[in-house]
């Protein structure tokens, strides 16, 4: 079978995958959307979360999606170098919003408002973490796409999987805006 | 320090029970065994490079099904322990105990669903569909294997616990919490269910994208959707359910093993939690598996029908919109598992009329089935009597399922006998019938002969009998107030004759198994007599009878084209292309190499389970790294296929 082929059938089922991914998500969504008032007496969205330090995690993300496009036009074009500096600057970002989302993490359990505290942050932490462990997974995939371009250079085998990396990096955003927007956001309403 | 490297694991964990004893001696027995026949007749490379490591689905799928008919052993003891309990021992000496009788109808359960019917459903899908798509393969070979490898560890996990841990969960197949938390099961046994199936589900997610992408992608050409075969659309719809609702069993049961492991308060009943929610959310996964399990059922019955009518399938757009719309409402109606909840008369209304809503386009599936027999040459073979065996049971049983749809009537019958016998009659009389009928039917084209036509509808008939006998007194039982799950009734109800007559019938099955078994040991030593000599045994219809029995590995020298429904079929009507049967031009074949990953990071993945439940930190960190490793250097591997040369193919079928 010719390579043309094989690459629609595996973006096909790459897409397929990611759709199953989104309905694991909106599982963790429906549960935090039941369960995020049951604080037991404990903190309240409202109370823990420090929007301005969220929204900088959020133009990060933004910015590494804008990038990984880039990324991807000069896969395009086979432009080895500029497919290395975008995805090297891509996986900076994606690095900082982790590190970013560790901090605050850590900075909630210190006040002791961890998973182990109410429902609430039970639900709060395994969403965003589920998000988070997303991107460390994508993390690493994408560190290898970029060794791989470093030694294979631009060949189909190594630019299909950095078709499918992109879609996983995109898809994470848009999942992260609805994290942004139903945790964050209504959170603070 | 012990802790450290043991985790929770100590000698306590050994067998101490007669039956972890008597399983864990069996399954040694067993296995030494066949390892011994293996080293006997040096065929240990033999299996590893044509069995374990293959790629092919034809060969997938036969281990499918030969893993799935142990654990339909399996399952199948539990369910004689539950019968005899219920029936004679229950207040003897010989009685079991009541945590013991939890676990098995809990892996009774377990078992029928996740490893039997499952597993059958995807070995016959393996073996079948890419032969009725006129394809060479699946469209991820390795995500094949993988899960069929995913699917055995799962089966090891659900066995382990014999050997290592000595007590399952206790909590029903689904394991409710607050009862499945670790306040209430402080044992391992509730890991081990989840973990056995987060790992085997995982292998289904895969199996499903996989099969999908393979009737979108792969088709021969000239095969337009309407014109797929009906256990292809039916395949399609049960995978199209496999990829929505298994996402939400592996969620579901990520966040029931946090609150088990760290502590976390999601289904707990204090600080918050909210036991209700894994009831949703449980079934809104578990009431699309129900028509996982059925659909291919009602696929299999379209072939049968049609085959042995000697007709097109009446009705065949209809029949497509049927399954379509069982496909959709099978979506919105998990609430009618619970009616007793108390989410109020609106809600429980809008589930009961979407459930009632059901039965209109299976209807209209059992309809098109008869007017498919309607003035059709009907040929008597054993697989049409599963077919009509299925017809009266599911009947039967859908028309319970639309009465216990209402929901006043739901809060008597409730948590019942009859929701027992209700089901039962779906998923014996739907899915295993079917299955056997499948089985029936396509052994000639995966052995090359025919199964013995007399042994069969013995078998048959003591099946249908049995099954009769087995379930209508619970239907009867449940209707006079027997709740299930207990593991005595006290003699005061007088339900006990009703619960014998019930076991015998579970004798007359158990008969009607026995007899299966003898027809395939009696078809193998006769098989002279049935020999499949051109591939097309029933005089079929649809693509998988035009390759020669059992089919090469490559299922088609030259992919055939297709004009119309029922391709083979009018092949045979001298209507087929001129171009396609006279000249014979061999290209190239790719075709998959065989790959062990799949063996490896499954092993890797069971591993991390393994660890997970004991709490063994250093083995699941190992486990996992191994697992990320594996999947990094498989998708570093370039080299995957092979090209067998036009001329090569030539040879091969010449010698045919």
């Amino acid at each position: 079978m010719n390579h043309e082929e094989a690459q629609e059938k595996t973006l096909l089922g790459f897409w397929i995958y990611l759709m199953t991914d989104l309905l694991s998500f909106t599982i963790l969504f429906a549960t935090y959307a039941v369960l995020s008032r049951n604080t037991a007496g404990g903190p309240s969205a409202g109370q823990l979360f420090d929007l301005s330090f969220v929204l900088i995690e959020t133009l990060i993300l933004l910015t590494s999606s804008y990038t990984a496009g880039l990324g991807l036009l000069a896969l395009r074009r086979s432009a080895k170098n500029q497919v290395l500096i975008w995805f090297s600057i891509t996986f900076l970002l994606g690095l900082s919003f982790l590190v970013m989302e560790f901090r605050e993490f850590s900075k909630l359990i210190a006040e002791g408002a961890s998973w182990q505290r109410s429902a609430f942050l039970s639900s709060f932490f395994a969403l965003v973490g589920t998000h988070g462990l997303h991107i460390a997974i994508g993390l690493l995939w994408m560190m290898f796409s970029i060794i791989l371009v470093w030694f294979k250079g631009i060949t189909p085998f190594v630019s299909s999987k950095i078709i499918r990396l992109t879609l996983f990096w995109h898809f994470l955003d848009v999942v992260w805006i609805f994290i942004f927007t139903i945790v964050y956001l209504m959170g603070h309403v | 320090m012990q802790e450290l490297i043991f985790g929770k694991l100590t000698l306590a964990a050994l067998p101490h029970e007669w039956y972890t004893w008597g399983a864990t001696i069996s399954i040694a027995l067993g296995g030494l065994g066949v390892a011994g026949i293996l080293t006997y007749y040096k065929r240990w490379k033999w299996i590893w490079n044509e069995w374990l490591t293959s790629t092919d689905p034809k060969k997938i799928g036969i281990i499918y099904i030969i893993v799935a008919a142990l654990m339909l052993f399996r399952g199948a003891l539990d369910a004689g322990m539950i019968w005899a309990q219920q029936a004679f021992l229950a207040g003897t000496p010989l009685g079991l105990s009541s945590t013991h009788f939890q676990e098995i109808f809990t892996a009774h359960g377990t078992i029928m669903i996740f490893f039997v019917t499952m597993g059958f459903m995807f070995g016959l899908m393996n073996y079948i569909l890419p032969l009725q798509i006129g394809a060479r393969d699946v469209a991820f070979p390795f995500l094949n294997t993988l899960s069929l490898w995913l699917y055995i560890a799962g089966v090891i996990f659900i066995n382990l616990f014999f050997v290592i841990g000595g007590s399952f969960a206790a909590t029903g197949w689904l394991a409710y919490p607050p009862l499945s938390g670790l306040e209430y099961s402080p044992g391992v046994g509730v890991d081990y269910w989840i973990w056995s199936l987060q790992i085997s589900g995982l292998g289904s997610l895969l199996g499903g994208i996989n099969l999908l992408v393979t009737i979108l992608k792969m088709r021969a050409p000239g095969m337009t959707l309407m014109k797929m075969p009906m256990f292809v659309w039916a395949s399609l719809c049960s995978m199209v359910l496999i990829i929505s609702a298994f996402p939400l069993l592996t969620a579901t049961l990520v966040l029931l093993s946090l609150d088990r492991l760290i502590g976390t308060h999601f289904f707990t009943s204090n600080l918050g939690g909210n036991p209700m929610m894994y009831v949703n959310l449980i079934w809104m996964w578990g009431h699309p598996e129900v028509y996982i399990l059925m659909l291919p059922s009602f696929g299999i019955f379209s072939e049968v029908v049609s085959t042995f009518s000697q007709k097109r399938l009446f009705g065949y757009r209809s029949t497509v919109l049927g399954l379509f719309g069982i496909t959709l409402l099978s979506m919105l109606v998990w609430l009618h598992h619970f009616f007793t909840m108390g989410a109020g008369a609106n809600v429980n209304a809008f589930f009961g009329i979407m459930t009632m809503i059901i039965a209109i386009p299976t209807g209209a599936l059992v309809f098109n089935w008869i007017f498919t027999m309607f003035r059709g040459r009907i040929i008597f073979r054993s697989p049409m009597f599963w077919f009509l065996g299925f017809f009266s049971t599911f009947t039967f049983g859908g028309m319970a399922g639309v009465l216990m749809a209402t929901p006043p009537a739901d809060f008597q019958l409730h948590n019942s006998l009859f929701l027992v016998a209700h089901f039962h009659t779906m998923v014996i009389g739907g899915a295993l019938f079917g299955i056997f009928a499948g089985f029936t039917y396509w052994f000639p084209k995966v052995t090359g002969f025919k199964l013995n036509e007399r042994l069969g509808k013995s078998a048959f008939w003591c099946w249908i009998i049995g099954f009769f006998v087995s379930f209508v007194p619970l239907y009867i039982l449940g209707f006079m107030g027997a709740t299930r799950r207990l593991d005595q009734y006290d003699l005061s109800t007088g339900w006990q004759p009703l619960f014998i007559i019930s076991a015998s019938g579970f004798a007359i099955i158990t008969c009607g198994a026995a007899l299966q078994v003898l027809q395939i040991i009696l078809s193998i030593k006769q098989r002279k007599q049935n020999m499949d000599t051109n591939g097309d045994p029933w005089n079929g219809r649809t693509l998988e009878w035009f390759t020669s029995s059992p089919p090469p590995f490559y299922n088609f020298a030259i992919i055939p084209k297709v004009n119309t429904r029922d391709a083979f079929w009018e092949m045979k009507q001298g209507v087929r292309d001129k171009e396609q049967g006279s000249e014979k031009k061999y290209e190239d074949i790719i075709m998959p190499k065989n790959t062990a990953m799949g063996i490896y990071l499954s092993a890797l993945v069971f591993l991390a389970g393994f660890a997970i439940v004991w709490h063994i930190v250093w083995l699941a960190v190992l486990g996992i790294i191994g697992s990320i490793a594996c999947v990094i250097i498989r998708a570093l591997d370039e080299e995957t296929e092979y090209v067998i040369p036009a001329a090569e193919v030539a040879r091969m079928e010449a010698k045919k």
